[in-house]
């Protein structure tokens, strides 16, 4: 099937079978390798990027489902310059091999925005907000995002950096 | 994955007779279907995309709320209006999956999950759910998230959506329409088919039928509580759940209806125990009488024994909080 993606707001023409996931597509049809295939059944997060501004696992659904959607990938989320979270991610050695890393920040850049917005969480003490991003906030906020080298503390303590940045 | 064709339908008329079709299959949020398609679990020859028919809206009607089948789970969970008079079904929807999948799942995929019964998905072992008449590999299996209530001799398997629970607590309804353009609400107790001899047959859903929406009545409880329990603190599933629904008049309990997660082949509901519950005084020994009803025809299975002392605990837990 011929598609136009629009991600990182370029326009790309291709033509796909209907099986490609999306993830698929940004990496063997649009040489994007920033995001990652881990298990590729949507428990990891490793292939997590943002469509329309939500974040969604890619593995877990199909290119040609996306057509018109604003696709942004890790590699569009810095502009010349990383992203504020991008620097604290490095800033707090928030990685080891790194695997896991660009899910992780698209995960987190929209949690942000989540969070931003008011979205109360399994574990808010109310639903009617605001949410204050604690330890316990963060670890269910993010709780789609594995990490094996378990480099959560450093994970943490950057997104809690750019959240604070933010304000 | 095997091969299909792929069909963006523009309006539920055509995509209800698009989805007639033999072997073909609807997609919205994709979470499940995929993933079971990866594994060759499920093989439609045909997917119909249903995410561009204008099913994602939440409307105000007669007090109550009419949620489009394809609004998703974050947008349902973080609407206003369910955060302030329908909370147990945020709360129901939050316990569930991670940030990323909620965002794509929909109001009307998360009724159709399939169950998350290890042998449904492992090929290599014979499933009646998965091919009709092979056999169940989850008796004398691994049965540590099996279903306890309204189970049969052919499937064991768990619903396990929280959404659910929290829908059959605060009597919602189904709407489907059929290929020939007509529209039914089923409750959810009539919508779910216990499996007996036919576990492949999960709903009443015929070939072409879409969910259009799911209608929220105007609230029966102002005390609405979701607890769920599972082996880790987030993106698990739940190996019991419950969701309360409750209204208090002078002391006593005016209404109860009370859903159950884990349990079951489908989301659970006892009208015994709301009875029970119903016009009583709350009491621990009211709790673990309406426990005992909800408990009384439980089969186990080994692996889940665990179920029984976990419910019988956890409901008097949820009521004790719900009726305070």
């Amino acid at each position: 099937m011929q598609i136009t993606l629009t991600v990182n707001e370029a326009d790309h023409t291709l033509d796909l079978d209907p099986r490609v996931t999306l993830l698929d597509a940004l990496r063997n049809h649009l040489d994007l390798s920033g995001s990652r295939k881990g298990c590729d059944h949507g428990q990891c997060g490793a292939c997590t990027v943002l469509v329309n501004g939500r974040r969604i696992n890619s593995c877990l659904t199909l290119a040609v489902m996306h057509e018109g959607d604003a696709i942004t990938t890790v590699e569009g989320l810095s502009n010349g310059a990383l992203s504020p979270l991008q620097e604290a991610f490095i800033k707090h050695d928030g990685f080891q091999c790194g695997y896991c890393t660009p899910g992780q920040i698209c995960s987190a850049t929209a949690m942000l925005d989540e969070l931003d917005a008011g979205w109360p969480s399994h574990v808010s003490p109310s639903l009617d907000g605001p949410c204050e991003l604690t330890e316990a906030e963060l670890a269910e906020r993010m709780s789609g995002n594995l990490c094996r080298c378990s480099c959560y503390p450093g994970i943490n303590a950057a997104i809690r950096d750019a959240k604070e940045g933010q304000a | 994955m095997r091969p299909f064709d792929y069909l963006r339908a523009d309006d539920t008329t055509a995509a209800c007779e698009a989805g007639f079709d033999r072997g073909a299959a609807f997609i919205a949020g994709g979470t499940n279907i995929l993933d079971l398609m990866k594994l060759e679990v499920m093989a439609p020859e045909k997917l119909v995309d249903v995410t561009r028919l204008g099913l994602d809206r939440i409307e105000e009607e007669d007090g109550g709320l009419r949620i489009g089948a394809t609004v998703t789970n974050s947008d349902l969970a973080a609407n206003m209006r369910v955060r302030r008079h329908w909370p147990v079904l945020s709360r129901a929807l939050l316990a569930g999956a991670s940030g990323q999948l909620r965002n794509k799942a929909t109001t009307g995929g998360n009724l159709l999950q399939r169950t998350r019964c290890p042998y449904f998905y492992d090929t290599d072992t014979p499933c009646n759910k998965r091919s009709p008449g092979e056999g169940c590999a989850a008796l004398g299996g691994e049965t540590r998230n099996h279903a306890i209530l309204g189970t049969s001799e052919h499937c064991i398997a768990l619903h396990p959506s929280d959404m659910a629970v929290a829908l059959r607590a605060l009597d919602a309804q189904i709407e489907v329409q059929s290929p020939e353009g007509k529209r039914r609400a089923y409750d959810l107790d009539n919508f779910y088919c216990l499996p007996g001899d036919t576990p492949h047959i999960e709903t009443m859903l015929e070939p072409g039928d879409l969910i259009t929406s799911v209608f929220l009545p105007a609230p029966k409880g102002d005390r609405q509580v979701y607890r769920k329990v599972r082996d880790r603190a987030s993106y698990a599933f739940a190996l019991v759940s419950v969701a309360a629904v409750i209204r208090m008049e002078e002391g006593k309990i005016a209404h109860a209806a009370i859903g159950f997660g884990g349990l079951a082949p489908q989301p659970w509901r006892d009208i015994e125990v709301d009875a029970t519950l119903t016009g009583a005084t709350p009491s621990a020994a009211l709790f673990e009488k309406a426990a005992d009803i909800l408990l009384q025809g439980a089969e186990t299975h080994g692996g889940d024994d665990f179920k029984i002392p976990l419910a019988r605990r956890l409901l008097p837990a949820v009521l004790e909080e719900a009726t305070a």
